[in-house]
């Protein structure tokens, strides 16, 4: 039966458990371009140095069967542990750190920490035309930030891409 | 703690790394290595030279030792091993990883690196090498650490093995091989990999889910592919029990020929692009299917979005990653084809509920009726051989020798009239590159086939063209005394692609004539081979029956119709139930879309 909705796309926040070992992100991302799938952001860090554990947050879209797909393909990677869709499998924080750089002067530095203020980004470097601000929050919360941000002097961003975790008592326990 | 660390004692380290990899492989029950030396595997050459266990087969060119140990992996069961050097070493083997990462075939290659301290500096003979191999393979290790060696070659050796079988590369840096390294003996197979798991056993209650839909079934069809062949010979075993069973209509891949008899009158045959007009619209006109191994490759489905419109989809498969991947199916089974089938005949004889004889029936006669438009009949009548007349002849002959053989093949319209006209009645003795179409697979395949087994009959069947790819294999042949004969059908043409350009682009038959084509008779006697050659019909018996009859390696060049195309065919874009029947119907093809041009 040809399902209406089958090419229908959806974002998904897959957490992978990987061996800490070198060529570990080659192998995903490499997945990802040889299969052609879509990356929206990719993270990736060490988090259990004894059991030589890191853990990579993926964020994509596509329709079910290919986000399906990404799944499957991430899990037989050898050096994969687990494989979790955090959008799929219910309530979950998503984090971004970004760190934003404005420069300026006058009315618009003062406009800038008043911004600032309101979305909880913090200054963590300041000289006479510049602040750097630093906040976290979710992508459209940055994306919000940088753009009021933007005709009062946005000049550099840096961000990390999205990291995520599940609400509540459940883990990613291999 | 690993039990490397614990055996690191260096007064303990008597081994050098070289003779810790091959005890390893000796451990690993490999008695077979096809390769060829060079600078940074010298040290492992060393210690070859210094035992008995295992044999060295050099061959001419790193590729074909790949396919070697893929024709040896796909006749055995077991792993195939390769051994190659750095760099060009290394380069030249990717096409057979890839062939045998696309086919499912277990082989482990073991690659040469210039010394840990020069890796990066584009060191003489370096290349990145698990970098280039990391999408050729199943998987892939640099060891960086002496004590890591024997540990990689165990888990490579479970790797390619297990799950879905694949290629794996271990590259080797030249001063890991020489310096003193520690042996550890391989852990036993219950003790679960850190990360890799493969389920191998069904989940019993889509067993049972299956089996309702299959009991229920009006126009049911199994079809199976090359997962039952690698699941063992009992699961082609199973297969034949479970066909009898239910009394459904069995139809294979071509990487799944000889897992259900050809001679079986419930085999429909090979379904696909080039597969038989019964298999192709049972596969259609079904309402459920029972697909076991297979992966809904773009060569058997055609036209995905009419692939067999009205069915309920059953697909085990061992790769959770195949299914739902080209086709949404109804009852996802993940696990071994092997017990997969063990689970279905379980649950069927516990299942009370009677199948619909009476459809069945029918549907079988729906069956017969395609059946009787014979889609594979030929003529051959003067001079001229048929292709498809040479290949039922071989396959005849041998046949009625009642010797065990064994085919592999190029890739082409040979190919096409192989799987089509040489029945298999048993799994692993057809080695065909399938998923990646390498032209130049046979030969070397049937060298790894015939080193596995002597004493049988082991032919190359050829097209002209692809056996150019890697004729120098032919001093391979001669050096070990490999009787393979090599059967050219030569129609001094790419073939399939020609046939292509007839259909689909105005018979422009752009670059796809053999020119220059070398005398093959000759070129066999300069390999201290035999040459032999047919050119009219009457001679063709008397060739294949003295190719057989020498024990030799043989080229045997059979003068074939050069216009001779390869029926029935789903054109390209088109579905199951449009198939050109033959010549006469070729019009259809001016049918096919620039949508259909596109594919391959």
């Amino acid at each position: 039966m040809p399902d209406p909705n089958e090419n229908a796309l959806r974002a998904a926040t897959i957490a992978v458990l990987v061996e800490n070992e070198p060529g570990i992100l080659a192998r995903v991302v490499g997945l990802f371009s040889g299969r052609g799938y879509n990356i929206e952001s990719l993270t990736v860090a060490s988090v259990d140095a004894e059991r030589r554990l890191s853990r990579i947050t993926i964020v994509t879209t596509g329709t079910e069967m290919v986000i399906e797909q990404i799944k499957a393909q991430l899990d037989r990677l050898v050096p994969v542990h687990k494989v979790s869709d955090l959008t799929l499998e219910g309530p979950h924080l998503v984090r971004e750190l970004a760190l934003i750089k404005v420069i300026g002067t006058g009315d618009d530095r003062v406009e800038a920490l008043r911004l600032a203020d309101a979305f909880r980004a913090r200054v963590v470097d300041a000289t006479t035309e510049s602040f750097v601000f630093e906040m976290t929050g979710n992508a459209d919360k940055i994306d919000a930030f940088c753009a009021l941000m933007q005709p009062i002097g946005l000049a550099e961003v840096s961000r990390t891409g999205a990291v995520a975790i599940a609400r509540g008592g459940r883990t990613l326990a291999r | 703690m690993s039990a490397a660390t614990q055996h690191a004692d260096p007064a303990a380290l008597t081994m050098s790394g070289a003779e810790v990899v091959l005890r390893a492989l000796k451990e690993q029950g490999v008695e077979v290595i096809f390769g060829y030396p060079g600078g940074a595997v010298l040290p492992i050459y060393d210690a070859i030279f210094q035992q008995n266990a295992i044999r060295h087969i050099l061959v001419r060119h790193e590729q074909a030792a790949v396919h070697a140990a893929e024709g040896y992996a796909r006749s055995t069961g077991k792993v195939g091993c390769v051994l190659v050097t750095s760099g060009p070493g290394a380069t030249n083997a990717v096409t057979g990883l890839v062939d045998a990462l696309m086919d499912s075939i277990p082989v482990v290659c073991l690659t040469g690196q210039v010394p840990t301290h020069l890796i990066g500096n584009d060191a003489f003979q370096e290349a990145d090498t698990t970098g280039i191999t990391r999408p050729a393979t199943k998987h892939n290790y640099l060891v960086k650490k002496s004590s890591d060696l024997a540990r990689v070659v165990h888990e490579a050796f479970r790797v390619a093995r297990t799950g879905r079988p694949g290629p794996v590369v271990i590259d080797l840096p030249k001063d890991i091989l020489i310096n003193k390294a520690p042996y550890t003996e391989a852990p036993p197979e219950d003790q679960p990999h850190r990360s890799y798991r493969p389920q191998t056993e069904p989940d019993m209650g889509q067993i049972r889910k299956a089996v309702a839909l299959l009991k229920a079934a009006k126009r049911p069809v199994i079809y199976s592919g090359g997962g039952v062949i690698n699941a063992g010979p009992h699961a082609s075993e199973l297969l034949r029990q479970f066909v009898h069973m239910t009394g459904f209509p069995c139809t294979n891949t071509l990487m799944g020929l000889g897992a259900f008899p050809a001679s079986d009158p419930m085999f429909l045959g090979m379904l696909g692009m080039h597969g038989t007009y019964e298999a192709n619209l049972a596969m259609h006109g079904c309402d459920v299917m029972l697909n076991i191994g297979a992966r809904f490759d773009d060569r058997v489905t055609g036209k995905l979005s009419h692939f067999s419109p009205d069915s309920k989809k059953i697909h085990a498969d061992i790769d959770p990653s195949s299914i739902n991947k080209n086709v949404k199916v109804e009852v996802p089974i993940v696990g071994d084809a092997g017990r997969v089938l063990a689970a279905l005949i379980a649950a069927w004889k516990d299942d009370a509920t009677q199948p619909d004889k009476e459809a069945l029936a029918g549907w079988w006669r729906q069956i017969d009726g395609w059946r009787a438009k014979d889609c594979l009949r030929y003529t051959q009548k003067g001079s001229i051989i048929k292709p498809q007349h040479a290949v039922k002849r071989l396959y005849e002959i041998t046949r009625e020798l009642g010797r065990e053989t064994f085919i592999t093949t190029e890739v082409g319209q040979h190919q096409m009239w192989a799987a089509q006209y040489f029945g298999f009645e048993k799994p692993n003795r057809w080695m065909t590159s399938g998923g990646l179409g390498t032209m130049g697979y046979g030969l070397p395949a049937a060298m790894g086939v015939q080193i596995a087994h002597p004493d049988a009959l082991v032919i190359d069947i050829a097209g002209e063209a692809s056996i150019l790819m890697n004729i120098q294999e032919m001093g391979t042949l001669a050096q070990y005394r490999l009787p393979v004969k090599v059967f050219i059908l030569n129609n001094e043409y790419m073939g399939m692609v020609r046939q292509w350009q007839e259909l689909l682009h105005g018979g422009r038959y752009s670059e796809s004539y053999s020119a220059a084509l070398p005398d093959f008779v000759k070129l066999a006697e300069s390999f201290h081979a035999v040459g032999l050659r047919a050119t009219s019909a009457d001679d063709l018996d008397r060739v294949i029956r003295e190719m057989i009859a020498v024990d030799k390696p043989v080229i045997a060049d059979i003068a074939v119709d050069q216009k001779e195309n390869c029926f029935p065919m789903i054109p390209s874009g088109a579905a199951h139930n449009e198939m050109i029947l033959g010549p006469d119907q070729e019009g259809n093809a001016a049918l096919v879309t620039d949508e259909g041009k596109v594919l391959v």
